[in-house]
């Protein structure tokens, strides 16, 4: 039986402080994530992704429509503990979300909150640090460590409150190349390895290669949906609403534009090799 | 405008344990209109050498000549103070402080996330600061702020008295932009301008750069973690490690270094990855490859002409 | 580099001291500080000195890591040496104009400076021998029992603890700040005292604006790992009383007992 881990319906959001009565941040969003999917959520600054994503963490409550965390509505007051405790999230700024002034206390923290025994505190924390590698780190002040350490760390600290879901709102955005890397590493260990289901919010389009699903959003809508290869492959769309493809993606575009036959679905270095060897 | 850069090193907590070397005799000429994108994973001293250009940090040794301006000498005459009667110290002061207001108007530094530096009322004001700073006359320094407004795109009429945090974020840093143009610097460095914008958000303040250099004639130095935007529009990449520069020389030169640039946490463009991948599958494509023009146009000699029937097919399938 | 800065002074060796509960530090340091007000003699001093001594070697912190405590009060204990051996009255032993020194003088100015060190070393040794994160936790549990009168313990720790963390995160960002305002032609170094105050303006707009930024997004992401004050909250690291503060505890007597003798 497949598990819906969320499901939003006919779901509008406008802003409190939002003057403007028909201005929506989010327009009837649709959405079902299953248990264990990986889905990438793109979108340009401004186009809702972030809004959507404190909406699924019941950070703010829909102004229409449902949002079901593995079957708990976010607008009953009584579940919230257990949705966020559910559908963990790590958010964009690294400094902004460690509490503590040693990486195992922070780590500890969310344990802490859902009041467990400490030798469980003690167990987790202990774990969460490992699958994010910083065990090394641990009685470091985080101010000591890079950004994408320090968003390790964060990981870890929701990792250690045992969510089925962690919602990542671009956790890469401040990041360099070195930590970008480290921070998709550990999601996509997350997904393959742990069985998490992953909600991972980005502009950046290399970043959703090997999502199951992607999400465009543009404007509060969701736009586009599919498959990596399905969605990357309408690059003129993608373009109209200021968002990049890979540069593979874009050389097979043009050529395809010009007239070769070629796919316009190689997302990799090797598929696109492949699909050129064929024409000659 | 040149710029010359001669045994360049900086050592930070100098003498104690925590001593660091962030920058190792470093030796570079700069032309005058050069486009260089100034390349390095997180410390490898390319934040350190920036901040040496405009005076921001007094090198350990070495000098920093720019345009027959020394600007690493007669920062130092403060360091024992109490030496000297007071007059002499604040001689000493105000002779340093101007030859500093020299340096940063040459020099304009635009750091990373340049909109948290805002702080005024208005728009006007604050991009007025620093011209202000430099002693200029109020007539003057309204000109500047419309000058440094349209390019960076921000009309002036609209926006001059509005608040800046009222604006969206590559709106705010436009503007931040701005308040350093308006010091009409001969150099312009920038500290990864395009950190945290969406695509669009960096093709708009890459273009507007880009146009900066050739309409203004600006010597512009651009710190950026991204290879495809360097491949794009710079002219000249210097690459640091480790506080030491491991090359210098154009984007195509560079980027032929695959393994090098991996070897110290660096990449190349994906599309730099592709060609090399085609010539080891059989093409001959030049190694200097490294945007994706480039490659289609290369692709187009090695790749047999469109056949017509292909192309009615393709034409018929849309 | 601004980075490196340690907030507090924790000294991070493996000691008997170090092992103690913080909540039974901060009780004797309390008692010691205290017993430095009653003692009167000459006896007594040798005895207080004997025993920060041997609480000094016991924590394996460099003795003049503990006397570095002293740099920023020098001033003050010269100044009340000074004061005391002037303005004492007694037998003056010498005269040279109005100045006088008496006997009693000199003995007052050498207890009251061996006073304010001693107070210095001690607290230097429950900070240096003391994690701030330890000092907060036992500060939030010497300060439960305050709780039925309305005293907000668990807020005050939090908010100890946010403060740890964040110092070193804003002290970065003023030096970012200032460097990126400075390259815009900014002085923050000379002029008088009304310009250099004005000066500090673009410094600290930016800076109130980021920290309540932070603030703002910190809180969000605490809500969001569920914390909801200390209500039903627990703690991975339990507090516990150890041999090493039985231990202490009777050194503790001993110490007060000889205080009261003497």
């Amino acid at each position: 039986m497949v598990i819906i881990m969320i499901k939003t319906e006919g779901l509008y959001f406008r802003y409190h402080d939002e003057k403007d009565e028909e201005k929506y941040a989010l327009k009837d969003i649709n959405l079902h994530v299953t248990d264990g999917e990986f889905v990438v959520i793109i979108g340009h600054n401004g186009s809702g992704k972030s809004t959507l994503s404190k909406l699924l963490n019941g950070i703010y409550l829909p102004t229409n429509g449902k949002i079901y965390i593995n079957e708990m509505d976010t607008s009953d007051e009584a579940l919230i503990w257990e949705i966020r405790k559910t559908a963990g999230m790590v958010f964009q700024n690294p400094d902004n979300q460690l509490v503590a002034t040693i990486v195992e206390e922070d780590v500890a923290f969310g344990p802490e909150n859902i009041g467990l025994p400490s030798s469980e505190i003690r167990k987790r924390v202990d774990e969460a640090l490992e699958i994010v590698s910083m065990t090394p780190y641990k009685r470091k002040p985080p101010h000591h460590l890079s950004g994408g350490q320090k968003q390790r760390v964060a990981i870890a600290g929701i990792l250690a409150m045992k969510p089925k879901c962690i919602i990542f709102d671009e956790p890469t955005a401040m990041l360099d190349p070195a930590g970008r890397k480290e921070v998709m590493k550990t999601i996509e260990y997350l997904n393959k390895k742990e069985k998490m289901t992953v909600v991972h919010i980005t502009h950046y389009m290399d970043e959703a290669v090997n999502a199951d699903r992607i999400i465009v959003m543009d404007e509060g809508q969701i736009v586009l949906e599919g498959t990596p290869r399905a969605v990357f492959s309408k690059v003129e769309h993608l373009k109209r609403i200021g968002l990049d493809v890979p540069q593979i993606t874009q050389l097979a575009y043009e050529l395809n534009q010009i007239g070769y036959n070629i796919s316009t679905e190689s997302l990799t270095v090797q598929e696109l090799v492949e699909a050129l060897c064929q024409l000659v | 405008m040149s710029i010359s850069i001669k045994h360049l090193s900086h050592i930070y907590d100098y003498g104690t344990p925590n001593e660091t070397i962030a920058l190792e005799n470093i030796n570079l000429e700069i032309e005058h209109g050069e486009f260089i994108g100034l390349i390095g994973h997180t410390g490898s001293g390319k934040s350190t050498l920036i901040q040496q250009l405009n005076g921001l940090l007094k090198p350990s040794k070495g000098t920093i000549v720019i345009n027959g301006l020394n600007i690493t000498e007669g920062l130092s005459n403060l360091d024992k103070p109490k030496k000297r009667s007071r007059g002499e110290q604040h001689k000493l002061a105000k002779a340093r402080r101007l030859k500093l207001l020299e340096v940063r108007r040459k020099v304009g530094l635009v750091f990373q996330y340049p909109e948290y530096q805002l702080f005024e009322e208005t728009i006007e004001k604050d991009i007025a600061f620093g011209p202000t700073n430099l002693g200029l006359g109020e007539q003057e320094i309204k000109v500047r702020v419309k000058e440094a407004m349209s390019l960076v795109g921000i009309d002036y009429e609209t926006y001059k008295d509005r608040s800046p945090f009222e604006l969206s974020g590559g709106q705010k840093r436009r503007v931040a932009i701005a308040g350093v143009l308006a010091m009409k610097p001969e150099v312009l460095i920038l500290d990864e301008p395009t950190a945290g914008l969406d695509p669009r958000g960096r093709d708009e303040i890459l273009a507007q750069i880009k146009n900066l250099h050739n309409k203004n004639k600006l010597t512009v130095i651009i710190v950026s973690h991204s290879m495809e935007d360097m491949a794009k529009i710079a002219n000249r990449l210097i690459v640091m490690n480790k506080g030491k520069v491991v090359f210098d020389d154009s984007p195509h030169k560079v980027f032929k270094e695959i393994d090098t640039l991996e070897e110290i946490g660096l990449a190349v463009p994906q599309i730099s990855y592709l060609a090399r991948a085609l010539n080891h599958a059989g093409f001959h494509l030049s190694d200097e490859i490294i945007t994706i023009e480039e490659a289609l146009e290369a692709l187009k000699e090695q790749l047999p002409a469109i056949h017509p029937i292909k192309q009615s097919l393709k034409g018929g399938k849309a | 580099m601004l980075r490196d800065i340690t907030i507090g002074q924790y000294y991070s060796v493996d000691s008997s001291i170090h092992k103690m509960d913080p909540r039974f530090k901060i009780i004797a340091s309390t008692l010691y500080l205290i017993s430095l007000f009653i003692i009167q003699n000459i006896y007594a001093y040798v005895l207080v000195i004997t025993f920060i001594g041997i609480a000094i070697m016991m924590s394996k912190v460099p003795v003049g890591f503990v006397m570095r405590g002293l740099k920023p009060i020098f001033m003050l204990i010269i100044f009340a040496f000074v004061i005391n051996i002037f303005l004492t009255p007694g037998d003056p032993f010498f005269k040279w104009g109005f100045i006088s020194i008496s006997l009693e003088g000199v003995e007052r100015a050498f207890f009251m400076a061996l006073r304010l060190i001693l107070l210095i070393v001690g607290t230097s040794l429950l900070t240096l021998t003391t994690s701030p994160i330890e000092l907060t936790d036992g500060i939030e549990y010497l300060l439960n029992p305050f709780k039925k009168i309305g005293l907000p313990a668990h807020e005050l720790a939090m908010m100890m603890t946010i403060a740890l963390r964040f110092i070193p995160t804003l002290l970065e960002e003023t030096d970012k700040i200032m460097k990126a305002q400075m390259a815009r032609g900014a002085d923050f170094e000379s002029g008088n005292l009304m310009s250099r105050a004005k000066a500090l303006i673009p410094l600290l707009v930016p800076l109130f604006i980021s920290a309540f930024r932070r603030a703002d997004e910190l809180a969000m992401a605490m809500e969001a790992r569920c914390y909801r004050g200390g209500e039903g909250r627990t703690r991975m690291k339990v507090l516990k009383y150890t041999q090493y503060d039985l231990r202490g505890l009777l050194a503790m007597i001993l110490y007060l007992a000889l205080c009261i003798v003497l």
